[in-house]
């Protein structure tokens, strides 16, 4: 049965590489408008899926439909409604910043004197007007990942993926950037997103799957998955005693974790913890909310992915 | 496991179905060539002037005829040949490797509805324009130095466009294969040089050894020679559509293990 609210849906999608799996039969279903994230450590298959939502890469078994069509036979016709921001900027370097609009709007077969406009409109959005008759090879880390974003908007696609759209920028170009995310949803067009960033997809998410070792481990709204899979409070203490983690430890409704010198005290009892620690001289500590970052930590682990 | 390496072999061998889209492949490519047009085609007519000049003159003055031409028009109609072999063969190189590899161009466009298949497409005719545009100045400078002469040698530029998608495929194949520029030498020092050198562009494949000819007739630029040569010095090509057919079937088959081995590196 096709659902025309869904824009992406996936059953038991598996992909691997020359016998190593990287998704092991994933279940996707992305409704239409809003953001949705999907977070995972590196090597977790986030890219993997989204290439084969593109048609980009075989798929090794599953099924989709995406906008309503069977992938990846109908790869080209779906292509025609998505915009790509990819992970590593593949701006076209023989071309400058307009050019670029240009030439890629010739790739989905629409003519020049079509989309000029357009693409003077798509580079004041992204705030490089002035750039226009730049090359790719002068433009800052920050410039080319905005002139990505105006490129994928140059077909007025429905659905926008974006694979890790800030990394490595600075936070003038992310909070433009978050911005601008906000204004293409408030216009209707669906958003799928990977990111690392945890405070970036509670700020845009409204749904979120995390993904490890090829599975969707967890998924929700940002604040149904903190309060699912996390306690309330975190209360983070530096230099604290082994006899004082033993006492967090006893407090009901939490627990502990030590990594290295700081204590990790996850708790549904703050105000006991605090009284605890207050009168404490020796030692510093934070009292904050729960957050997604803490909900990815417990449940990707702490282990250093490749 | 082994079922879904299957499945994904058989998609890559696949029969290509390019669309309308391959042009627009072709055009982002002139785009930049029209870019760099001054040195493009400084490079064009001078090459090839400096040949007809140097060795036509220089070494006609020995030779006298071959096989009836003067030997800067017998050098000129060779050349006119192995042009396009080696400009299409240099752009499917190290440019669609460039753009396969370091630019990434084709992941960028494999985002939007053109496909590997339309991509190798429009690689092939641009590698094959690009072969027609320096045989053309060699026809040029040709015509200009009065070693061919009338309108005939116009009939040679289709023959061009043909002799450079013949080429373009299998240059496509190595770099599809290649990891990195330095392969590359395998590929020019053993299959292209050697055609360039006895494939009849300097000399008549007749006065090679009988072993060495019919090995020699089998390979492309030979029938590109035997195509073009007459063409240019206003007669009409014995085997016409033999030489065709053969410069046709490489060109498909050339086409055909592109497309495959670029799905292979591109689509995994």
């Amino acid at each position: 049965m096709q659902n025309t609210s869904l824009v992406i849906e996936a059953t038991g999608l598996e992909k691997s590489f020359s016998g190593r799996a990287a998704v092991c039969g994933i279940d996707l279903r992305i409704p239409k408008g809003g953001c949705f994230g999907l977070l995972g450590p590196n090597g977790a298959g986030k890219t993997t899926t989204l290439r084969m939502v593109l048609g980009q890469c075989h798929m090794s078994g599953g099924q989709m439909q995406v906008l309503g069509q069977s992938m990846p036979a109908a790869k080209k016709a779906v292509r025609a409604h998505m915009g790509v921001v990819p992970q590593l900027d593949n701006l076209d370097p023989d071309f400058t910043v307009l050019e670029n609009l240009l030439v890629y709007a010739a790739y989905f077969g629409l003519r020049r004197r079509d989309v000029e406009k357009r693409a003077q409109d798509l580079l004041a959005f992204v705030e490089l007007s002035d750039r226009a008759r730049t090359r790719i090879g002068e433009l800052s880390g920050g410039m080319k990942r905005r002139l990505s974003i105006a490129r994928s908007l140059i077909n007025d696609p429905e659905v926008l993926i974006l694979d890790e759209p800030t990394t490595g920028l600075d936070p003038q170009v992310r909070h433009l950037i978050w911005n601008r995310l906000r204004s293409l949803k408030r216009d209707g067009k669906t958003l799928i997103l990977t990111t690392h960033y945890m405070e970036e997809a509670e700020r845009l998410c409204d749904h979120i799957a995390i993904m490890d070792h090829g599975r969707i481990i967890a998924e929700g709204a940002p604040r149904e998955l903190i309060r699912g899979y996390s306690e309330p409070d975190v209360i983070e203490v530096q230099g604290a005693p082994a006899a004082l983690e033993q006492q967090l430890a006893a407090l009901a409704g939490g627990r502990v974790e030590r990594i290295g010198e700081t204590l990790y005290c996850y708790t549904r009892a703050a105000r006991s913890a605090v009284a605890i620690l207050e009168p404490m001289s020796d030692i510093t500590y934070l009292h904050r909310p729960a957050n997604l970052e803490d909900v990815f930590l417990k449940l990707t682990g702490r282990d250093m992915r490749e | 496991m082994n079922h879904g390496l299957i499945l994904l072999r058989s998609a890559n061998w696949s029969l290509p179905r390019p669309a309308w889209t391959a042009l627009a492949v072709w055009r982002r490519n002139f785009l930049v060539w029209r870019k760099l047009l001054g040195p493009s085609l400084l490079f064009n007519f001078g090459e090839p002037l400096l040949y007809l000049l140097g060795l036509g003159y220089g070494l006609g003055r020995f030779i006298g005829e071959v096989e009836g031409l003067t030997y800067i028009a017998f050098l000129a109609t060779g050349l006119l040949a192995s042009s396009s072999m080696n400009t299409s063969t240099f752009e499917g190189l190290y440019s669609v490797y460039t753009r396969m590899v370091p630019q990434q161009t084709y992941d960028g466009m494999l985002a939007t509805p053109v496909d590997v298949d339309d991509i190798v497409l429009g690689e092939m005719m641009w590698c094959a324009t690009k072969g027609l545009i320096s045989s053309t100045a060699i026809l040029i400078v040709a015509l200009g130095l009065g070693a061919i002469e009338g309108w005939q040698p116009l009939l040679c530029l289709p023959a061009f466009f043909l002799t450079g998608l013949c080429f373009a495929g299998p240059a496509l194949v190595v770099s599809a294969i290649s990891r990195s520029y330095d392969f590359f030498a395998y590929y020019v020092t053993l299959v292209i040089t050697p055609m360039y050198i006895f494939g009849g562009v300097f000399y008549p494949i007749t006065t090679l050894p009988d072993a060495a000819q019919s090995l020699v007739s089998m390979l492309p630029l030979t029938h590109a020679v035997a195509l073009i040569r007459p063409l240019a010095a206003g007669h009409i090509p014995a085997e016409f559509a033999l030489h065709v057919a053969v410069l046709a079937a490489y060109a498909l088959l050339g086409f055909y293990f592109a497309v495959v081995l670029i799905r292979r590196r591109l689509i995994q």
